[in-house]
């Protein structure tokens, strides 16, 4: 065997040391089921909500879908849909050009994104009890700070995703949970993310809500500080994320490419989560 | 005297639902006159401008001095019926089905003697009656004689209910329940006797005022429905297609934007997407269950309502894309109304001026309110008139439009 490796059925790679032979060791535990692939993506439809601004303001399009042709008159052997959607709908992506404070930015767009940076191991923290008892939990600084006195710290360029099982509200209505004063859902306080940003060098920040910010971030110093801090740092987003429960807290590996959209302020993906069985 | 309208029987399912036939539709251009002013739920006959001479049936030249100076002109009706019979037989498939069917002679006050149908309150002749253009299940106007002064029942005479679109004991969607008017048109349809009212919510998470009130009106339901989403359209109409008999689509988008003062097409688009694509996507998913229950018994599936505006007709630059998009949905209604007249299925259009709603705030009055515009609508489904034109504002901007369109061009564009 010139390539001097090979891979037996339980998986183990032999041979070379070194790069090739960790990925065909990844390849192998893959096939044997020792490492697990979770799917931490919203299926798009046209029910899943939208966010939601004031109705003078320009509207994100929601996941619309139109039959082009299904075996019938209009195609006769294939079936096809058009859809159309805004770059923020459902499970999606947010590139630092999304928000003012990182408009210029190098490679700030879906499209000059450093493709190194859509994957990278993730640290999930179990937001789950505090989101329940309160809607407009705010993850600060010292809960993660306990977070890291049990599970270790951060590791630089790791994502930080919020588990707050907001993605178990598969009714629509608890899903966006408004009231007169607007939205309700939880997301970090500003103390929390230039902590992360600054101190812990994270990718991005990533949520099961319809935000990276908490419902009523609007009200905070300043506005919207995930995102503010996130991309104004060149940093990341990722919203309504499912399945994060499946998570260890430490240990996955995340891999979220979006679109390459040409200047792209971010786009719908398919995120997955590479986790040790 | 005409007994009060029951409500009917359940119709027994094993039996065949029957398809609708229509009265004979056909009609010279000039005859077409009569039709166009019943539409709007006007009497009018031509009058000879040389002889005076009030003319019926409609003609090319003056029945009296061969002018063609003739124009046509708002009559009152009154008149006295000379005679009257009971037609027992017909080869034509829409009376054969209704028979017996009354008939009678008008001398009209104005002149001429006409044919008409015949109400069953009407006094045997000679008696006073009132002669009004309605239009029919062909969409063609005919006339039709009605007691001088109101009688108990009048409106529920089998021959007129053949005319009109009467709510009462009817099935009806109205596809928005968020907005003011959405709530008007669902109270007096209630009040006018609906049966069941089926009320359209889209993005369900968005709370709006009103919604408990409607909640609790036991006639109503409310169901999810999104004209901007296909599928949301089609699934309702799955559930509920078959059912409804009078469809209202009161949902729109209304921005207060031109060209200049908006960038991007983004507003415009969904103006378009609600006011013209989601009235496509409605006619399509409700439209063919609609024409299949036109006969279907005397609550039979009877009509459809779109909630277009005055801006329809002449665009008013301040809300230049909402004014497109309704241009454009009357657009569409024309094509419906052509397809749903097979079925005798009547469309009628409201064409209000500036409503009183929060899209026209800063809009000084007169502006048309919800209660006024749902009463309008009522009224119309009661006489079977096609084209309203509820308030003022609208009924002035219909006789500058009728009058000079392209004066009313420069008029708008201010
Ligand atoms: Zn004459």
């Amino acid at each position: 065997m010139d390539s001097a490796i090979s891979i037996e059925a339980g998986g183990v790679a032999r041979g070379d040391v070194g790069g090739a032979s960790v990925l065909l060791r990844l390849a192998a535990e893959l096939v044997s089921g020792q490492i697990r692939v979770v799917d931490l993506t919203q299926t798009l439809a046209p029910e899943f909500p939208q966010i939601s601004l004031p109705p003078e303001m320009g509207q994100c399009w929601p996941f619309r879908i139109e039959e082009v042709s299904r075996y019938d008159e209009r195609g006769p052997a294939w079936y096809w849909n058009n859809f159309s959607c805004g770059e923020h709908t459902g499970t999606h992506f947010d590139a630092p050009i999304h928000w003012v404070s990182g408009r210029d930015l190098p490679r700030n767009a879906t499209d000059t994104i450093p493709p190194e940076d859509l994957i990278g191991p993730a640290c999930v923290i179990d937001c789950t009890a505090e989101s329940a008892a309160d809607a407009d939990f705010l993850l600060s600084r010292s809960f993660i700070e306990r977070w890291e006195s049990v599970h270790g710290r951060i590791p630089a360029r790791a994502w930080v995703l919020m588990r707050t099982d907001w993605s178990k509200r598969t009714d629509p209505v608890a899903y966006q949970n408004y009231d007169e004063t607007g939205q309700h859902t939880p997301g970090p306080d500003a103390e929390a993310v230039r902590f992360l940003v600054e101190e812990r060098q994270v990718i991005g920040f990533g949520s099961e809500s319809i935000g990276t910010d908490a419902g009523q971030a609007q009200y905070q110093r300043p506005p919207f500080p995930c995102h503010y801090y996130m991309h104004g740092a060149g940093r990341y987003g990722l919203q309504c994320l499912a399945n994060l429960d499946q998570l260890p807290p430490t240990g996955a590996i995340l891999i979220c490419p979006p679109l390459k959209i040409r200047n792209g302020s971010g786009s719908p993906l398919r995120v997955l989560a590479l986790v040790p069985a | 005297m005409v007994r009060e309208f029951a409500r009917p029987r359940r119709k027994n399912p094993v039996l065949r639902t029957r398809l609708p036939n229509l009265p004979p539709g056909g009609r010279s251009r000039v005859a077409l006159g009569l039709t166009a002013a019943a539409a709007l739920g006007r009497f009018e006959l031509q009058r000879c401008r040389d002889c005076q001479a009030v003319q019926y049936p409609p003609v090319e030249a003056c029945s009296r001095c061969l002018s063609v100076r003739l124009r046509w002109e708002l009559q009152s009706g009154d008149g006295l019926l000379i005679a009257q019979t009971e037609l027992a037989h017909s080869n034509d498939l829409f009376f054969r089905e209704r028979l017996p069917w009354r008939l009678g002679m008008v001398r009209l006050d104005c002149g001429p003697t006409v044919v008409v149908h015949l109400h069953g309150d009407c006094l045997p002749a000679p008696a006073r009656v009132r002669v009004d253009a309605r239009l029919d299940r062909s969409g063609q106007a005919v006339l039709f004689a009605l007691p001088d002064t109101e009688t108990a029942n009048m409106a529920d005479d089998p021959q007129l209910r053949e005319f009109t679109c009467d709510p009462r004991f009817r099935k009806v969607l109205v596809t928005d329940g968020r907005s003011p008017l959405g709530q008007a048109l669902v109270e007096h349809l209630v009040k006018a006797g609906a049966d069941l009212v089926w009320v359209g919510q889209a993005e369900p998470w968005k709370q709006f005022p009103g919604l408990d009130a409607l909640r609790a009106m036991p006639q109503v339901s409310i169901v999810p429905l999104d004209l901007t989403d296909s599928s949301s359209v089609r699934e309702l109409a799955a559930e509920i297609g078959g059912r409804v008999d009078i469809v209202v689509n009161n949902a729109e988008v209304h921005r207060t934007h031109g060209i200049g003062d908006r960038q991007g097409i983004e507003t415009a688009r969904l103006e378009m997407d609600v006011n013209y694509f989601g009235l496509l996507r409605l006619a399509q998913a409700f439209g063919p269950a609609l024409r299949a229950r036109a006969a279907d018994g005397p609550t039979g599936a009877v009509a459809w309502v779109n909630l277009l505006s005055i801006y329809a007709l002449s665009n008013y630059p301040p809300h230049g894309t909402f004014s497109a998009s309704k241009a454009a949905a009357l657009s569409l209604s024309q094509c419906l109304r052509a397809e749903m007249r097979s079925a005798g299925v009547r469309v009628v259009n409201l064409f209000p001026g500036p409503m009183d709603d929060e899209w026209n705030q800063t809009v000084v009055p007169p502006k048309v309110s919800p209660a006024v515009l749902a009463r309008a609508l009522i009224t119309a489904l009661k006489s079977g008139v096609e084209d309203v034109f509820p308030g003022d504002v609208a009924q002035e901007w219909l006789e500058r439009w009728r009058d000079n369109p392209k004066a009313l061009e420069r008029e708008l564009a201010g």
